[in-house]
């Protein structure tokens, strides 16, 4: 088959005369080397957090403001919202917005969660105040046009077919359903029909309502001095004001355990395995010994359930296991994608191998890869200006700052393997679990039912 | 605006290159501001290059090269990696394949180590051959067969475009033929195109040169020299004139088209392959783009629209590479309403340059990105070392703002018009009725 029409067989090339090598020690390991953060809080209430990180011309730019809804059509308004929040202001058009933007090399993007309203961007550190033009101006006078507001109505229709065409919305749906029921955390893209019924009036309405600077962050991250960034910010985001701070979520209850709903999706050439239990925010004690126990069981590509159901059986590309903060909580999620005739087979798997957590706990070799894993791929997040600028929003966000991030190794290191084992037997019982399996039930329905606890057609 | 504010500073980056007795390729890129450390090994063979009757195989035996070397069981590689607290990654291209890793700078010997035993002895069994064409398998059902707009355009658009089997074919495989493939298969690919004169290391982080280079020798030094297979060319005569094909979507709710181009050699006529880039920023990047503000607003003929200089990103292929116009858009919306807009724009750009502001907007964006993927280590060791191993000059990432800065107007409107001019192909993608009700 190849050019070569004599060469070595498979055996002949996995061995050389001088036969195996010894694996390299690891050299000196270098501090983690974060910078101070300047925090300020403006008089309308923005928190401004801002760092210097040299390296190349560039500033990182997000923007967190809490987004709570207050009435049924929020996620639909919102989403128009967050369309058309740069398509036009009192000075300027959707056209004008982009080219001020693009003339300092920057992008700004707007996404809207049932949590928060996000804006983030980049651009070249030295065009920042333009940035920062654009978005106090679209803060504070946005006009959401009617035929702007018209046309992306007809769009996020569109975009919603092709979204709800998807597996991994199709099963994030019916895991959001059933681990919250209908509460408003579960409202993650509005109905079609919701859409098609939304006014540029009610848009502007909402903007005004709620797109507020109480309780939000901005935080800047590059080749600045951060104290003038935080000036300029103050001079430009001045005329941002509010008579009431941003709506935070109301926390939801947390799932109970129980069976796994199997939802039918015709033709499904694959299933996905949605799990889900209890974990821990990052403010608790337990949260290090918890992230090693994680990464142990399916954090990694190291892990006991990756190298079983892929490295050892092949049903699946990836499998993966994570946290995810709510509000007033956290949730361990347990994920992957199979083919539909060993949907069964790994189910069982991932069952064995939550259990085998409990049962035959994290050996200490283990927790050492989990641990240098833990911190060598934290040090290498946070080695970019966008990496950082995320973690420090989202730690912001939870009332946590760089100090947390700099002892945040220390905490790993200090971690014991019988702290990983209780981790394992707290959160990982597969009692404990609840969750959803999507997939064509005609062809997986029998073979996953037959295992017990689950329920749906 | 003044283009004067697009500040380049890449060229304060440092190339060391070397080349050992086997030929292995070397290039180092210090930097001793990052705590972290890349290393990269690149292969001149790509999907292009697999063998007619098994098709997906180069991509196949990048997943079989992480499983396992004469020193490395299986699942060693993995765990060496990442229990040094790094990542890792591979992917396979049109004309190259990579593998890499980027960890804390303790671990930089460990992973020269890896990439070494792999390079120099890897263990090909039966075993993991039938795991991992499972595992690709589960890889093709995600990507492509259980989702709405799989392999598009990527994998749908060449066949349309290309006649020779190389540009046409499918890159992930099908399913029969990545069944067939065997061990002898595996152990005549390793041997024809892995040999260290084939490929490209690439080291980037805080290293010193002369240590790193005497690690790099010690490690894969006594890897044996084989013979590095002639290359092929893979140039195929221009379209000449359109051409057409519909495949259906069981999972699209929306139809989608591409639009497929031939561009000029990146090898022999860089500015003529970077108008192309710029024309599609021009055509494509941002609110005020002109396919953007035409398809998307004026006319409101589609939901999203995009232009890409390049099949897989632009400069990570050799000749011959495409111009791709992907649409998704409402099924009231005739595909031929679309094409005709795209025409339209195409002319207009060809009859009436671009402005200078309006190029120069677009070259801020560019310089801006380039910045953004020189501050991941990650990013610029990838870039430099695919840009070295396909033209010989990891430069071109260092002076692409300026080259791009440098580009006229006339010479975008003349990238419009050779679109306009040399044929190309049209991929319609059609969804198939669906029987959600039959439940």
């Amino acid at each position: 088959m190849t050019a070569v029409t004599t060469h070595r067989t498979a055996e002949e090339i996995g061995r050389t005369a001088a036969g195996p090598r010894a694996l390299p020690a690891l050299g000196e390991t270098r501090e983690v080397p974060l910078p101070d953060v300047v925090e300020r809080t403006l008089p309308n209430g923005l928190r401004v957090l801002a760092a210097h990180r040299p390296g190349v011309p560039m500033v990182e730019v997000r923007m967190r403001v809490p987004f709570a809804g207050r009435t049924p059509d929020h996620p639909a308004v919102g989403e128009l919202l967050s369309s058309t929040l740069l398509t036009g202001t009192a000075s300027r058009d959707r056209v004008e917005i982009d080219d001020e933007l693009a003339a300092v090399g920057a992008d700004l993007g707007v996404s809207v969660d049932p949590e928060r309203l996000s804006v983030g961007g980049s651009g070249l550190a030295d065009g920042l105040p333009r940035v920062l033009g654009v978005l106090a101006d679209v803060l504070t006078s946005a006009t959401h046009p009617d035929g702007e507001v018209a046309r992306e109505r007809e769009r996020l229709a569109e975009r919603i077919a092709v979204a709800r065409a998807q597996p991994r919305t199709i099963a994030r749906e019916a895991l959001q359903r059933k681990r919250f029921g209908d509460h408003p955390i579960t409202r993650e893209m509005p109905g079609a029909e919701e859409v098609a019924a939304v006014t540029a009036e009610q848009v502007r309405a909402l903007q005004a309502a709620s797109l507020v600077p109480g309780g939000a962050i901005l935080t800047l991250v590059g080749d600045i001095d951060p104290e003038t960034a935080i000036a300029q910010v103050g001079e430009a985001l001045a005329g941002w004001t509010a008579d009431h701070d941003a709506y935070e979520l109301d926390a939801p209850p947390l799932p109970a355990p129980g069976d796994l709903l199997l939802v039918h999706r015709p033709g499904s050439v694959q299933s996905q395995l949605r799990l889900s239990g209890r974990a821990l925010r990052r403010d608790d004690d337990g949260y290090a010994a918890l992230q090693l126990a994680n990464l142990v069981f399916g954090g990694y590509f190291s892990s006991r359930w990756m190298e079983n159901i892929r490295e050892d059986k092949g049903y699946t590309y990836g499998a993966h296991s994570g946290m995810e903060f709510v509000p007033g909580g956290s949730l361990l999620g347990v994920e992957t994608d199979v083919a539909s005739d060993v949907t069964a087979a790994a189910l069982l798997e991932t069952r064995y191998e939550l259990g085998r957590m409990v049962a035959v706990p994290p050996t200490p070799e283990e927790v050492e890869a989990a641990r240098a894993y833990a911190i060598g791929s934290l040090l290498i997040s946070l080695d970019s200006q966008g990496g950082l600028a995320g973690t420090l929003t989202s730690l912001a966000a939870d009332g946590l700052d760089v100090d947390w991030l700099r002892a945040h190794p220390g905490r790993l290191t200090a971690v014991t393997a019988d702290e990983v084992a209780a981790a394992a037997l707290a959160f990982f019982a597969p009692s404990t679990f609840t969750g959803v399996v999507v997939g064509d039930a005609d062809v997986i329905g029998d073979s996953v039912r037959a295992l017990g606890g689950i329920t749906g057609p | 605006m003044s283009g004067s504010r697009v500040r380049v500073s890449l060229v304060s980056i440092e190339l060391h290159r070397a080349t050992l007795p086997n030929g292995l390729r070397v290039l180092l890129v210090p930097d001793p501001a990052t705590p972290v450390v890349g290393v990269a090994v690149h292969v001149d063979v790509g999907f292009r290059s697999e063998p007619e009757g098994r098709t997906g195989f180069a991509h196949l035996f990048e997943h079989l090269m992480f499983q396992g070397s004469e020193s490395l069981e299986k699942l060693a590689h993995f765990r060496h990696v990442q229990g040094s607290g790094g990542v890792f990654n591979g992917s396979t291209h049109q004309d190259y394949t990579d593998y890499f890793e980027v960890l804390p700078a303790a671990a930089l010997e460990r992973a020269l180590f890896l990439e070494a035993d792999r390079l120099r002895a890897p263990k090909l069994t039966e075993e993991n051959l039938r795991n991992q064409v499972d595992v690709v398998k589960e890889e093709i059902r995600l990507n492509v067969l259980n989702r709405p707009y799989g392999g598009f355009p990527w994998i749908l658009l060449p066949p349309v475009l290309y006649d020779t089997f190389p540009n046409a074919h499918n890159g992930y495989g099908d399913f029969s033929e990545l069944e067939q493939a065997s061990l002898d298969d595996a152990a005549g690919f390793f041997d024809t195109f892995y040999a260290p004169g084939n490929a490209q290391l690439t080291v980037a982080g805080p290293i010193d040169v002369d240590t790193t280079m005497a690690l790099v020798d010690k490690h894969f030094g006594d890897i044996p020299a084989r013979p590095t297979p002639v290359r092929p060319s893979f140039a195929e005569p221009l379209p000449g004139a359109e051409r057409r094909q519909a495949v259906p979507d069981a999972h699209a709710p929306l139809p989608a088209l591409a639009m497929g181009f031939r561009m000029p050699d990146p090898a022999t006529d860089l500015d003529g392959y970077l108008a192309h880039v710029l024309l599609a920023s021009v055509l494509g990047d941002g609110e005020a783009a002109r396919l953007e503000r035409r398809l998307v607003h004026a006319d409101g003929l589609v939901t999203d629209v995009s232009a890409s200089a390049g099949l897989m990103g632009s400069l990570d292929a050799r000749d011959p590479d495409t111009f791709t116009v992907t649409a998704v858009h409402p099924a009231a919306v005739e595909p031929d309403r679309v094409v005709g807009a795209v025409d339209e724009e195409l002319e207009k750009l060809a009859a009436t340059p671009p402005s200078p502001d309006e190029l120069a907007r677009q070259v801020a964006r560019w310089s801006a990105a380039l910045h953004q993927e020189n501050d991941r280590v990650m990013y610029r060791m990838l870039g430099l070392g695919a840009r070295e191993l396909l033209y010989g000059r990891a430069e071109i990432t260092l002076e692409l703002t300026d080259r791009l800065a440098a580009l006229t107007p006339a010479q975008v409107a003349g990238a419009a018009g050779a679109l306009r001019g040399a044929g190309r192909g049209v991929l319609l993608v059609e969804p198939a009725t669906q029987q959600e009700d039959d439940a």
